[in-house]
């Protein structure tokens, strides 16, 4: 008896810190070090006797977790399922791919043909492609039949526009946005920054000059440009989503995975305006009634970092800029700056409660 | 197999297919060349294209999904209608009362699994280098694909008319109301104005346009109706010709040089 109550403090005490992890700034951060980790380490991440071990480790930590109520509640979630799938698909493929890169990588270093070599080994679609797709047809078609016998879809009350529930959530995969709009106002969270990811993406290819990589699985070849992707994607995508669906409750709160969702924990926020801390706290003077003079200190921060940035950026980017030429390498490196502010926001707030960078409110124009 | 090839030598299988069993070369190369489906595929493919470790299939299974969600997306507006007062009540009704009625959850089932094939493929595209030359333009074809896809997600999560469509819309749609110079909370929206009298205001703002109103009401339900089920499946459907016409316009799969 004694020894079953022990297990179980000692259960608690395991929770307690995976929920201390969870909380956001950890968690941001243990992703980004776990994704540069595995970037630096890929060769050997990717052997398949280390990429089990961590699949199986993943996998028994998963099912330990299912016997917590308040984490079977929000896996179990139909409309979160996908996104549990989702998780699972994206660290396979991934596996996939840099498993292939690490080959490819190595054979380069040897000088020998890689995986996808034999551009003259062709052989004929039927039957040999035709019959892959419909096999993977005939799979992926009993696989969402047994998807869709076992969960149904869900259906909640009739729409009321006179009760919102709480928290109100936008479709997953807009939940990336969705957490945006918490450290930025909308016409940025929710217009603009979409649009610079829709922009963005289309001029990947005119921006990425490197002639190397094109059409096989590598990652020596082009570092820098599948780790900003990666960064894109991993990090602002999945773990975003994994922010929105299962971290986020009530009231907007962070909650832990094993944490209850409390409706009566209030948001606690409290913003801070770089004016006020440039202004009152640093030079101890009233705040000036202009507001450009107001926001000085904001604006020269954030001109600083999009003018200077680039400029300090060559230190790294010098071939690159060879490469790119002037024009390209500007959009580059506003993108990537662009990208950067959002995650070095998000720790500001959770950090120093910053409000915003830049608050011209008499405009709605607050970065 | 005597039937069989009775069957294949009789004049209405030769007048369907027009070539000799695929057992030889040039009647395999024919199987493809004289089918207009298949007549997507080149007649010969790179060895190391084919490999599922290399395209994980995901573009064909965002193709096949999309066929999926067609299919069962006309099967379900047999029973929907797009009004405040039916539209809950067709789909709760829809479970208990349709034969077979799995077509609403192999329609939101199959949506999600989608999003997740298309941001694979996206995925797939950008760590083999594909989208270099000279394929840039069909990677920016396909990031318009995958908007059109968001977006067709985003229309169809209203049509249930309940409170989690309902209120991720308004959630969702809010934002449009903070769209610089035409929303009428974004920045320099102030400016758009006539002789002191502003011309975005909210009920003329960007987020009116997408609601058909202030709020998501039954104009809207309609709105993204029409959006969900005509409109946009109408565009991607002419833009997935473009993006298969260029895979092989521009070279085919992507292998090395």
């Amino acid at each position: 008896m004694d020894a079953l109550l022990a297990a179980d403090s000692a259960m608690d005490s395991v929770k307690h810190f995976v929920n201390v992890l969870c909380e956001p700034h950890w968690f941001l951060i243990i992703s980004v070090v776990a994704l540069i980790v595995f970037l630096l380490g890929y060769r050997w991440f990717t052997k398949p006797v280390v990429a089990g071990a961590i699949a199986a480790l993943g996998t028994l930590a998963f099912i330990v977790s299912c016997q917590d109520p308040n984490f079977v509640k929000i896996v179990q979630k139909a409309d979160n399922v996908p996104i549990v799938i989702m998780i699972v698909v994206v660290s396979y493929v991934l596996w996939l791919a840099f498993r292939q890169a690490a080959i490819n990588d190595k054979r380069l270093e040897e000088g020998k043909p890689l995986l996808e070599a034999g551009a003259d080994d062709k052989v004929l679609v039927w039957p040999d492609l035709v019959y892959i797709e419909l096999i993977a047809l005939v799979i992926c078609t009993a696989a969402l039949i047994v998807w869709a016998i076992m969960l149904p879809a869900p259906l909640e009350q009739p729409a009321d526009p006179n009760v919102a529930p709480n928290p109100a959530k936008a479709p997953w995969y807009f939940l990336g946005l969705q957490e945006m709009l918490v450290y930025f106002d909308p016409w940025l969270a929710g217009v603009v920054f979409p649009g610079l990811i829709i922009v963005g993406l289309i001029a990947i290819p005119y921006i990425d000059k490197n002639p190397r990589g094109n059409g096989y699985y590598t990652f020596k070849e082009r570092p820098f440009a599948i780790s900003t992707f990666l960064f894109g994607f991993v990090i602002l995508w999945v773990v975003l989503i994994v922010f929105g669906t299962f971290l986020r409750g009530p009231n907007w709160n962070f909650f832990g995975p094993f944490e209850f969702w409390d409706h009566n924990r209030p948001a606690a926020l409290l913003n801070r305006e770089p004016r006020d801390m440039f202004w009152i706290e640093f030079l101890q003077r009233p705040i000036p009634g202009n507001y450009i003079l107001r926001e000085l200190p904001g604006i020269l921060l954030l001109g600083g970092y999009f003018l200077g940035g680039p400029i300090i950026l060559l230190v790294f980017f010098r071939r690159m800029y060879r490469q790119m030429g002037f024009l390209r390498y500007s959009v580059m490196s506003f993108l990537l700056l662009t990208m950067l502010l959002m995650p070095i926001k998000m720790v500001l707030r959770w950090t120093l409660n910053l409000h915003y960078i830049v608050g011209i409110t008499e405009w709605f124009l607050n970065v | 197999m005597r039937l069989m090839n009775w069957v294949r030598e009789g004049q209405i299988w030769g007048s369907v297919f027009r070539h000799g069993v695929p057992r030889d070369r040039r009647t395999r190369a024919m199987a493809i060349l004289s089918n207009v489906f298949l007549h997507l595929h080149p007649v010969a493919i790179r060895k190391s294209g084919i490999r599922l470790s290399f395209t994980w299939c995901m573009g064909g299974l965002t193709f096949f999904l999309f066929l999926v969600e067609v299919v069962t997306g006309v099967l379900l507006m047999f029973y929907y209608r797009p009004t405040v007062e039916y539209a809950y009540f067709d789909i709760e009704g829809f479970r208990a009362h349709v034969t077979l009625g799995l077509q609403r959850e192999l329609h939101r089932w199959g949506a999600h699994a989608m999003i997740i094939t298309i941001w694979l493929h996206m995925l797939r595209v950008f760590l083999t280098g594909s989208y270099k030359p000279p394929r840039e333009f069909n990677w920016s074809v396909g990031v318009i694909l995958l908007v059109l896809t968001l977006l067709l997600s985003f229309t169809g999560y209203l049509l249930p008319w309940d409170q989690l469509a309902m209120w991720a819309i308004t959630v969702g749609s809010n934002m449009a109301r903070a769209t610089p110079f035409v929303g009428y909370e974004g920045p320099g929206a102030a400016f758009i104005q006539i002789g002191g009298v502003p011309l975005v205001h909210a009920g003329s703002d960007a987020r009116f346009g997408l609601l058909a109103g202030t709020f998501v009401g039954p104009a809207t339900l309609l709105r993204f109706y029409v959006l969900h089920c005509v409109f946009l499946p109408v565009v991607v459907t002419v833009l997935l010709a473009v993006h298969f016409w260029r895979v092989r316009k521009d070279g085919g799969i992507s292998g090395p040089l």
